[in-house]
């Protein structure tokens, strides 16, 4: 116990340090991704660590949760509904009915010619009917003033909503894919979660109407009870604070903001992190590491592996696609451009593995201390090229080197998770 | 009605590109089917391990054009080719020898290995863009077109020209005598016949006195050589550019599963399945029925079934299909 306090007061540590010598701006917008790649973390260590499922899709979980901010914080467009929103759903609809539909009629109808052709028809008609209602509706929807809108908007709720939000909508795509890939052999989900996650960044920055693609969508709401910058800076109160304490109140205002996001983060990932404690700890997490460690004798003591593993699956994928929202909804604009899986899906990857695998606190020192590495390597990193190349004459050469100081993250990231896997499999800080 | 025009249109915009789309296909999913039937486990460093070879195969490929060195009209990649494949065949031993061998002897689980592939993967692909960057990079050189569409033209008189591009005749050729030098290797060779032997039951071939050592030797080998020239050809057809070879990753674990994993021929197959109903999904049909069809019927849309933007959404669906209905693939693969 006292080994892994001390691992955690050594990361905070780096966090204190960076705050001295760089800025506490920097060291907190740090904490604060950190803060939310822990719990996805985490939501990786529930399937990995509890079940032993390997899902190489955590990008697209972390994208869907950053699309139901845009779909619950944002103002609708009337303009747009007026335009194509009843043909929108609509389409939708009909396409998801003539899956529902396609499916009943594969499980009911008896096997044989009749199945194939009747399925294959529902489908083939299904996909044509869709594409006949949606496709109109959404190019009515995107024509309308394409500069700023082109899309349906949300529904103008608070932004914290948003979050809970991202965790269903994570959890509807995960109930999808896990129907289909739980089940068959390991290295299958990974690779249908790599397919789904690609998959869901597509569908964001192709489908305008839906959160505008590729165009962005930006000035998104704050999360309730954050304030903004600028009302901090023009409250008399907040100048006057701040420069009795000798602050400037410029950056005191985005330290205020930033310390919120701490609270807000650190409170999600308190309550993820107790409750999957307790759930660790209880008859479920026992019968979920007996699966885990041998799924034959787990069947045979009459426990339905596929449904538990199903279960797992949606709620780790649930914990991420919450803190997708957080993400989104802290940085105040959804970039679909910007999920890239070496990020998203495999930099989550090399913390649960750095700090534990199948233990919660590993997973979230595993967040924090390779979120640090992670983000100060960015702004440090060139800054150490640069001093390591500054005997060599200028040319190509040195500029090359610099730029691709940034590309030594990556590596450093693979040789990171190499060693562990080597030298310590079971992580920082290791099951009990 | 002009099924002639119909046809040449077919041919250039979807059977030519699909043709060489799928044989780079096929040669990745080639590489990754041999690893998972000697090696076991699903090497998410492929893409990346094809990055790295082509990587090399540019900066020699750069290197002889600086010193004057062509290959006349075919891409002087070519000539290049064998150092990449000898470099990245040497990183990949290299990798064995220090990480995965280590695994190996202690029976890891699948799994294990899948994720130490990642770390691979991360180092590859950090050492890529480290030395050549994240840009796109166009090496293609020599004959720009074996046909082009204006002489197609003239010399039939259709409407409609058939344009291949050097770069698709070579695609094509090289993986056909890749193909066959492959499939002879492993079906006349004693060191082919041993690795089909420790791909279909390790304890037997043991048994028989395989050394396990030598075939996983020589499977890495031609993995990084099959990795290599997919890549390569790719480049030449389309453009280098380190994240596009890691995306590929994709189409092609599709295709070696839609082929089953660890046969040769599925993975063939499965390749070429893919690029197929990649291209031809995201084709705009509008001109081959406008041909087919009388003129009052002509279409006013594309008559495209989803955009070139969800490509990955066919291999994809493909591949849960026969996740679906086949489990183990068109050619029954392993299932572990």
């Amino acid at each position: 116990m006292n080994r892994n306090l001390a691992l955690f007061a050594g990361v905070a540590l780096l966090f204190v340090l960076t705050g001295v010598f760089q800025s506490w701006n920097l060291a907190l917008s740090i904490l604060n991704l950190s803060l939310i790649s822990a719990i996805m973390a985490l939501g990786v260590n529930i399937q990995w660590g509890y079940a032993g499922l390997f899902n190489t899709g955590i990008m697209g979980f972390a994208a869907l949760g950053g699309l139901a901010v845009v779909l619950v914080s944002t103002q609708p467009v009337v303009e747009g509904w007026q335009a194509g929103g009843t043909g929108i759903l609509a389409g939708l609809f009909l396409g998801a009915a003539s899956i529902a539909a396609a499916i009943f009629a594969y499980n009911r109808l008896p096997k044989g010619r009749v199945r194939t052709w009747g399925t294959l028809a529902i489908v083939v008609g299904g996909f044509f009917l869709f594409r006949a209602v949606f496709d109109p509706a959404v190019t009515a929807v995107e024509a309308f003033n394409p500069a700023t809108a082109g899309n349906l908007g949300g529904l103008g709720l608070p932004a914290t909503l948003a979050w809970p939000v991202g965790g269903l909508l994570a959890a509807g795509a995960a109930w999808a894919i896990g129907k289909i890939a739980l089940g068959l052999r390991s290295d299958y989900l990974a690779i249908a979660t790599l397919g789904i996650a690609e998959i869901v960044i597509a569908v964001m920055k192709n489908e305008d109407w839906l959160a505008r693609g590729v165009k962005n969508i930006i000035d998104m709401p704050r999360p309730w009870p954050v304030p903004y910058e600028v009302q901090l800076q023009q409250s008399a109160g907040f100048v006057d604070w701040a420069t009795r304490w000798g602050f400037d109140p410029a950056t005191a205002s985005s330290i205020v903001v930033k310390l919120c996001y701490v609270a807000m983060f650190g409170a999600v990932l308190l309550a993820v992190i107790w409750l999957s404690e307790r759930a660790l700890n209880s008859p479920w997490g026992r019968m979920m590491r007996a699966i885990r460690d041998n799924e034959v004798s787990a069947a045979a003591m009459g426990k339905n592996v596929t449904r538990r593993h199903l279960q797992v699956f949606i709620l780790g994928s649930a914990v991420v696609g919450i803190a997708g929202a957080m993400y989104t909804s802290m940085n105040g604009m959804l970039a679909p451009g910007e999920y890239n899986p070496l990020r998203f899906t495999f930099l989550i990857w090399v913390m649960v593995i750095v700090g534990g695998s199948g233990n919660n606190w590993g997973a979230v020192l595993g967040g924090l201390l390779i979120g640090w590495l992670w983000l100060i390597v960015e702004s440090v990193g060139p800054a150490v090229m640069g001093a390591l190349v500054a005997g060599l004459s200028d040319g190509p050469l040195k500029t090359h080197l610099i730029d691709a100081a940034q590309h030594m993250r990556l590596l450093t990231m693979g040789v990171v998770l190499l060693l562990v896997l080597r030298f310590s499999p079971r992580g920082l800080i290791p099951e009990k | 009605m002009d099924i002639l025009n119909a046809l040449v249109a077919f041919l250039n915009f979807v059977f030519v590109p699909a043709l060489a789309y799928g044989s780079q296909l096929a040669l990745g999913a080639l590489g990754v089917t041999l690893i998972y039937g000697i090696l076991r486990f699903s090497n998410f460093a492929h893409g990346d391990t094809m990055a790295f070879g082509t990587m090399v195969t540019i900066l020699v490929t750069w290197w002889m054009q600086s010193v004057g060195i062509t290959f006349g009209v075919l891409p002087t990649a070519l000539l290049a080719l064998p150092f990449g494949i000898a470099a990245t065949a040497a990183f990949a031993l290299g990798t064995d020898r220090v990480i995965y061998r280590f695994y190996r002897k202690q029976k890891a689980a699948p799994v294990i290995l899948v994720m130490v592939s990642l770390g691979v993967m991360f180092v590859m692909n950090g050492i890529v863009r480290l030395i050549i960057g994240v840009e796109d990079q166009n090496f293609a050189d020599g004959g720009r077109f074996l046909i082009s569409a204006g002489d197609f033209k003239e010399m039939t008189g259709l409407a409609e020209g058939l344009a291949i591009k050097g770069t698709q005749a070579v695609t094509v050729v090289t993986a056909i005598v890749v193909m066959g030098l492959l499939f002879w290797f492993l079906q006349k060779t004693r060191t082919g016949k041993s690795m089909r032997a420790f791909s279909d039951n390790e304890d037997l071939a043991l048994l028989s006195g395989i050394n396990p050592d030598r075939v996983v030797q020589i499977t890495w080998i031609i993995a990084a050589a099959l990795a290599t020239i997919a890549g390569v050809l790719y480049g030449l057809d389309k453009s280098f550019k380190p994240f596009t070879y890691f995306q590929l990753l994709l189409p092609i674990f599709a295709a070696a599963i839609v082929g089953g994993l660890g046969s040769p021929i599925g993975a063939i197959a499965g390749g070429f399945v893919i690029a197929f109903s990649e291209v031809m999904v995201t084709y705009a049909w509008k001109k081959v029925v406008t041909y087919l069809v009388p003129e009052s019927m002509a279409p006013d849309g594309l008559v495209q079934l989803m955009t070139t933007d969800y490509k990955f959404a066919v291999s994809f669906a493909i591949l849960i299909l026969v996740l679906i209905f086949m489990p183990t693939g068109l050619f029954k693969g392993k299932s572990v």
